[in-house]
C-alpha cells in the first residue's frame, strides 16, 4: 500500500515528481483545441496517420516554446490539445496548420550547430548536450547510405562538378508538368544575385545556394527547440534550409539545403518497413523501408534518381521533408525506375517503422479542422477546484456521519478504511500525475466524490453480513470469518461491475470528461485493495477485543440489538439458555420470532413448527413475562399471543 | 433512531416484520408507468436543452466581476460586436457570468472577448472562451447516443450471462430503462442544460441500477432456488423475503452513495452554477434515487410476474395455494407465512428430539 508514496517519494527525491498532482486544463486554466484531420483528396486518414499527426503536432507545440502541453488523440479521429496557460496567437494558429510531405534534392548537408561550415565530429558532443545519443542512431543511416555509393569517391566535392555532369538531368526537370523545377527552371529566379542565371537542375548548387541562403543556413541552430517545430514547407520553387529530425522528434545533429521540391509527397502510394530481401530470396537481417510512388511519383522519382545517382556526397541525397523538417535523407546510388524504392542503413525495427510511418503519413495532404477551441481562464478555474473540494469535504462528512450513527463504533472503521482508501488513492494519482502526466480534472473529482459512496457501500456490506451472521447467533469471531467469505463474494462481483462500468464509460466517454471514468475505476480497484488489505484484517483484529467482542452497546455489533435470541446452540449438542438475557431481555426474542406463524393459526401441513419448537417459544415467552412484564410493543404481543396459540393445540 | 433502524433492519432480516412489496406489484406497476408517463411528457414537452457542446456556438465566461452583475451590460457588449446575435446569458458561482451565442468568426470572438473584458473592467486572464463548430456538436450528440446505445447493449448481454435466465435478465433490463428513462426526463424537467457531463452521468447510473438489481437478484435467486422442493411456499412469498432481505442493505448503501453526490449537487447548484460537478451530480442524484426504487420495487416485482408465466412455477403456486385453502383465507395467509421463510435454520432454536429427522404428521 506504501508503495506508490515510496515511489512518489523517491521521485521527488530524484525526478520532477510533486507531491500534489498535475491539474487539467478546466481546474489550471489553459486552452484546449480540439482538431480533426481532414484530407484534401477524400481519403480517410488511418490511425497511424493520427499518431503521426500528433507527433507533428506536439513538434510544433514544443517547437513553439509552451511547456507541458499535452496532446492526445480522441474519440478515433480527434485530436485534442491542451496548452496550459495562455496560448499564444502563434501557437494556435501553428497548430492548427496543414501538414505536407515534398522531396528535394540536398545541396549541402552539415553539422547541426551554427557558426562552423566544417565543423569538426568532436565538436558535436559538447555542442549538443542533450541531443547526443540520439544523434547517433538517425544520423547513423545517412551516413551508412552515404557510404553505399563510394565508388564515386573520385569526383571531387566542389560545386562546378554539379554543372557539368548533370545534362541528362537538367532535361528531366522541364519534361515534368507539376514538378516545380520546371517552373523554377523557366522563370526568372529575382533573388539570385550572384548565381548564374538558369539553374541547370534542382541539384545546380552553385545557383541555388545563394549567399542569402548560405547565411541563413550558416544562422541555423538545430539544437534549438525553436527550430524543430517544424514549419511551412518554404517555397517549393526556391532552396530551402531545414534540420534533420530523428524518429522522435529531436535533432539528428544534421542541417540542410535543399534544392527546389521535386515531388510532392502525396505522389507516395504507400510505405511500409520489414527485413530486406535479399538477391537470392532469402529474407535478410537488416531492416529496411519501402517506398512506392503513384505512377506520376515514379516517373518523377526515376528521374531524379537518375540525376541523383551520378552525383556525389552531400548531393546524391534527397530528402524527404516533413512540415519544413527533414526526416531522413537517404543517398541513391542507382536510378529506381519503377517508383518502388528501398531505403536501408542502420534502422532497427522501431525506427524503420517509424520512418515508414511518417513516410505514408506524409502522403495524406491533411488539413487540420478546428472543432473547438476554449480558453479557460485560471481564475474560474480554481473557483471550480475549491468548490469541488469543498463538495467532497461535505460529502465525506455525511458519510462518517451515517456510518456513525448506523454503526456506532464500527463506524470508525468505516472512517479508517476511507481514510487509507483516499491516502491512497492521492498517492496513486500522484504517481500517475508523475509517470504518465496524468492531469486531474473537475470530472475526475466528481468521480473521486461519487467514488466515496461507492467505496463506503463495500464496507456496508460486509458489516451487514457479519451482523447477519451474529443474528444467526453466531459469535463474533465466527461471524466474521463466515461473514467475509461471503461478502467477499459479492464486494468482488460488486467492484467487477462497476469497474467494466467505467472501462466501458471511458471509451465511450464524450468531450472531456474521461476523467470520470477513469478515477471511478482507479478508486474501484483501490477499494478492492482497501478492503481485503485494511479493513478485513483490522476486522478481525478488533474482533479480538472485549469491546466488540462483548457486544458493548455501542459498537455496531451488539447481538442484543441485533435480535439474537437468548437460546442458542452451542455445541456438542448443549444449549445455552439465557445467557444474555441478563443484559437486556426486552429486544427480540425467539418468542418473538416464533410467534406470527403461530398467530396465522395454520394448524395444517404449512406450519412448519415442530412441537418443540412451539414449546420452546412458549418458555422462552414465559421466562420474559416473568422478567419484564411491560416489553415493548411488539414483544409484548408476542408474549400474549404464543402461550394462547399454544394452549389451543 | 439507529436503535430502531437496526431492529427494523433485523425484523425485516428474520422475516417478523415484512413488506408484501411483491403481492402488491399492481401497485407498483402502476407507480412506475405514471412516473415514465410523466417523464415521456417532460422529454416533449420542455425537451432536453442542449449545452453548447452539443448544438455548437461560442461561449463566454467572465469571472471575478466585482459588484452588482450587469446581464444588460453583457448583451450590450456583445450586440455592439455581432448585432445579429442573440446572447443568452446566465449568472454562474459567485462572481461570473456566461454569455452564450451562436457561433462567432474567429475575429469576432477575439474582439468580443476583449469587449467584454473592457465592459466588466476585469483582467485577461479572467475571460474564458469556447469555440465549438457544428460538426463537432453533432459528432458529439451522435457519440452520446450511440454511447447509450451500446451500454445497453452491452450490459444486456452482461445480464443474461451472469444471471443465465432472460426472464432476470429481462426484468432487469425493464428496470434500467424505467431508471433512464426517468432520469433523462426529470433532467428535462430541470431544464439544466445536458452537457457531455450530464451524459456520463446518465451512463454511470445504467452500471448503478444494474449493480442494485444484481445484489437484490442474487438473493432472490439464493432464496428461490429451491422453490419446486417444497410445498410451504410460493415462488412470489420467497422473492418476496429476498426484497425485504436485502432492503436495509438496499437503503443504507442507497443513502452512503446519495450523500456525496447530493454534496456536489448543492455545492453544484447553489454556488458554482451551471458546469461539470451540477450537471454530473444531478444526473447521478435523480438516477440513483430512482435505481434504488426500481431495483426494491420494481426489479423483483416483475421477475416474479414473468416467473409466474412459467408452467411449472404456476402450477407450484397454485398447488401451494391450494394446500392453504383449509388452513384460512388466501392472500392473509400467504403474507404471514412468508415470516417462517426465513428459512436458515438456526442452531439452537430446536431441542431435543426437534433436532432429529422431522416425522411427518399423521393426517388428522
Amino acid at each position: 500500500m506504501l508503495l506508490p508514496f515510496i515511489a512518489v517519494f523517491i521521485g521527488t527525491k530524484t525526478s520532477d515528481a510533486t507531491w500534489t498532482p498535475k491539474l487539467a486544463l478546466d481546474l489550471e486554466g489553459g486552452t484546449q483545441i480540439i482538431l480533426t484531420p481532414v484530407t484534401t483528396d477524400g481519403r480517410q486518414p488511418t490511425s497511424e496517420d493520427i499518431t503521426q499527426a500528433i507527433n507533428v503536432i506536439r513538434q510544433r507545440v514544443d517547437g513553439s516554446g509552451v511547456a507541458e502541453a499535452e496532446i492526445s488523440s480522441q474519440g478515433g479521429n480527434n485530436i485534442v490539445v491542451a496548452i496550459p496557460g495562455k496560448a499564444s496567437e502563434e501557437t494556435i494558429a501553428a497548430v492548427s496548420r496543414s501538414s505536407h510531405m515534398e522531396f528535394r534534392p540536398v545541396l549541402v548537408e552539415d553539422y547541426a550547430i551554427t557558426a562552423q561550415p566544417s565543423a569538426d565530429p568532436s565538436v558535436d558532443p559538447s555542442a549538443g548536450p542533450s541531443a547526443d545519443p540520439s544523434a547517433e542512431p538517425t544520423s547513423a543511416p545517412t551516413a551508412g547510405e552515404s557510404a553505399e555509393p563510394s565508388p564515386t569517391q573520385s569526383s571531387d566535392t566542389t560545386a562546378d562538378a554539379t554543372d557539368d555532369e548533370s545534362a541528362p538531368a537538367t532535361a528531366e526537370p522541364t519534361e515534368q508538368p507539376t514538378a516545380q523545377p520546371s517552373d523554377a527552371a523557366s522563370q526568372e529566379p529575382s533573388p539570385a544575385a550572384t548565381a548564374p542565371s538558369e539553374p541547370t537542375s534542382a541539384s545546380d548548387k552553385a545557383y541555388w545556394v545563394t549567399d542569402e541562403v548560405q547565411a541563413q543556413f550558416d544562422a541555423l541552430d538545430c539544437t534549438d527547440p525553436a527550430n524543430l517545430a517544424g514549419g511551412v514547407s518554404g517555397d517549393p520553387d526556391k532552396a530551402f534550409v531545414a534540420c534533420g529530425v530523428d524518429s522522435d522528434g529531436n535533432s539528428s545533429m544534421l542541417k540542410y539545403i535543399l534544392g527546389p521540391v521535386e515531388i510532392d509527397g502525396s505522389e507516395i502510394s504507400s510505405a511500409g518497413s520489414g527485413l530486406e530481401t535479399l538477391a537470392n530470396g532469402a529474407i535478410g537481417s537488416r531492416w529496411i523501408v519501402n517506398m512506392e510512388f503513384t505512377s506520376k511519383g515514379a516517373k518523377e522519382f526515376s528521374d531524379v534518381t537518375t540525376r541523383l545517382a551520378s552525383l556525389t556526397t552531400p548531393q546524391n541525397q534527397f530528402a524527404m521533408v516533413l512540415d519544413g523538417l527533414v526526416i531522413s535523407a537517404p543517398s541513391v546510388d542507382k536510378t529506381i525506375p519503377n517508383g518502388k524504392a528501398q531505403i536501408s542503413g542502420s534502422f532497427n525495427q522501431t525506427t524503420a517503422a517509424s520512418l515508414a510511418n511518417r513516410l505514408s503519413f506524409g502522403s495524406l495532404p491533411l488539413n487540420f479542422e478546428v472543432q473547438s477551441e476554449q480558453q479557460i481562464s485560471a481564475t474560474l478555474g480554481t473557483e471550480q477546484l475549491q468548490k469541488g473540494l469543498l463538495a467532497g469535504v461535505i460529502g465525506l462528512l455525511l458519510v462518517v456521519v451515517y456510518s456513525l450513527i448506523q454503526y456506532r463504533a464500527l463506524g470508525l472503521l468505516t472512517v479508517a478504511s476511507l481514510i487509507v482508501a483516499a491516502t491512497l488513492t492521492f498517492g496513486v494519482i500522484a504517481l500517475l500525475s508523475w509517470t504518465q502526466g496524468y492531469r486531474l480534472s473537475l470530472p475526475g473529482v466528481a468521480g473521486l466524490i461519487v467514488a466515496i459512496g461507492i467505496t463506503a457501500d463495500s464496507f456496508i456490506v460486509y458489516f451487514e453480513r457479519i451482523r447477519d451472521e451474529l443474528r444467526e447467533g453466531r459469535t463474533l469471531g465466527a461471524a466474521v470469518e463466515r461473514g467475509w467469505a461471503r461478502a467477499r463474494r459479492t464486494i468482488l462481483a460488486s467492484d467487477a461491475v462497476n469497474l467494466i462500468a467505467a472501462i466501458v464509460l471511458y471509451f465511450l466517454a464524450v468531450g472531456g470528461v474521461r476523467g470520470f471514468a477513469f478515477t471511478l475505476g482507479l478508486t474501484t480497484v483501490i477499494d478492492v485493495i482497501v478492503v481485503f488489505l485494511f479493513t478485513h484484517p483490522v476486522m478481525e483484529l478488533i474482533a479480538k477485543t472485549r469491546f466488540f467482542n462483548e457486544g458493548h452497546a455501542a459498537s455496531g455489533l451488539d447481538p442484543r440489538r441485533l435480535g439474537v435470541p437468548g437460546t442458542r446452540y452451542v455445541g456438542r449438542g448443549k444449549v445455552a439458555m439465557g445467557r444474555r438475557e441478563d443484559t437486556e431481555p426486552g429486544e427480540g426474542s425467539l418468542a418473538a420470532e416464533v410467534r406470527t406463524p403461530v398467530a396465522s393459526g395454520v394448524g395444517g401441513r404449512g406450519d412448519g413448527l415442530t412441537i418443540a419448537q412451539r414449546k420452546a417459544a412458549e418458555r422462552a415467552a414465559q421466562q420474559r413475562l416473568a422478567q419484564d412484564p411491560v416489553a415493548d410493543a411488539p414483544t409484548d404481543d408476542a408474549t400474549g399471543d404464543a402461550p394462547a396459540e399454544g394452549s389451543e393445540r | 433512531m439507529a436503535v430502531g433502524f437496526a431492529q427494523w433492519g433485523n425484523d425485516l432480516y428474520t422475516g417478523r416484520r415484512s413488506y408484501d412489496i411483491v403481492g402488491h406489484r399492481r401497485a407498483f406497476y402502476l407507480a412506475s408507468a405514471i412516473l415514465v408517463l410523466i417523464s415521456g411528457f417532460l422529454l416533449v414537452k420542455p425537451g432536453l436543452n442542449p449545452g453548447i457542446e452539443f448544438r455548437g456556438g461560442s461561449e463566454f465566461v467572465v469571472s471575478g466581476i466585482e459588484g452588482e452583475r450587469d446581464q444588460q451590460l453583457a448583451i450590450d457588449t456583445v450586440l455592439a460586436v455581432a448585432s445579429q446575435e442573440s446572447p443568452e446569458v446566465t449568472n454562474l458561482g459567485g462572481d461570473s457570468l456566461r454569455i452564450q451565442v451562436a457561433e462567432l468568426t474567429d475575429a469576432e470572438l477575439k474582439e468580443v472577448a476583449s469587449a467584454l473584458q473592457a465592459a466588466f473592467d476585469v483582467s485577461q486572464d479572467e475571460i474564458t472562451t469556447q469555440f465549438v463548430g457544428p460538426t463537432w456538436g453533432a459528432d458529439v450528440s451522435s457519440k452520446a447516443i450511440s454511447g447509450i446505445v451500446v451500454f445497453l447493449v452491452f450490459v444486456s448481454v452482461v445480464m443474461t450471462a451472469y444471471f443465465r435466465n432472460w426472464r432476470m435478465a429481462l426484468a432487469a433490463l425493464i428496470a434500467l430503462i424505467h431508471d433512464l428513462v426517468i432520469t433523462v426526463g426529470l433532467y428535462a424537467g430541470v431544464g439544466w442544460e445536458v452537457t457531455p457531463a450530464t451524459v456520463i452521468g446518465f451512463l454511470t447510473i445504467l452500471g448503478y441500477s444494474i449493480y442494485d438489481t444484481v445484489v437484490v437478484f442474487d438473493k432472490v435467486r439464493e432464496n428461490t432456488a429451491d422453490t419446486l422442493d417444497q410445498t410451504r411456499f410460493t415462488y412470489a412469498e420467497k422473492a418476496n423475503l429476498a426484497v425485504n432481505q436485502t432492503l436495509v442493505r438496499s437503503i443504507n448503501t442507497s443513502v452512503v452513495a446519495l450523500l456525496p453526490v447530493s454534496a456536489i449537487l448543492f455545492v453544484g447548484a447553489f454556488i458554482l452554477g451551471a458546469g461539470t460537478l451540477r450537471d454530473i451530480a444531478l444526473a447521478l442524484f435523480v438516477g440513483m434515487l430512482v435505481g434504488a426504487y426500481s431495483s426494491i420495487f420494481l426489479a423483483t416485482p416483475l421477475e416474479v410476474s414473468l416467473r409466474e408465466r412459467e408452467p411449472r412455477i404456476k402450477a407450484h403456486t397454485a398447488k401451494v395455494l391450494a394446500s392453504r385453502v383449509p388452513g384460512a383465507e388466501g392472500e392473509a395467509v400467504a403474507a404471514a407465512s412468508t415470516v417462517r421463510a426465513v428459512g436458515q435454520l438456526r442452531a439452537g432454536a430446536h431441542q431435543g428430539q426437534a433436532a432429529q429427522p422431522k416425522r411427518r404428521k399423521r393426517s388428522r
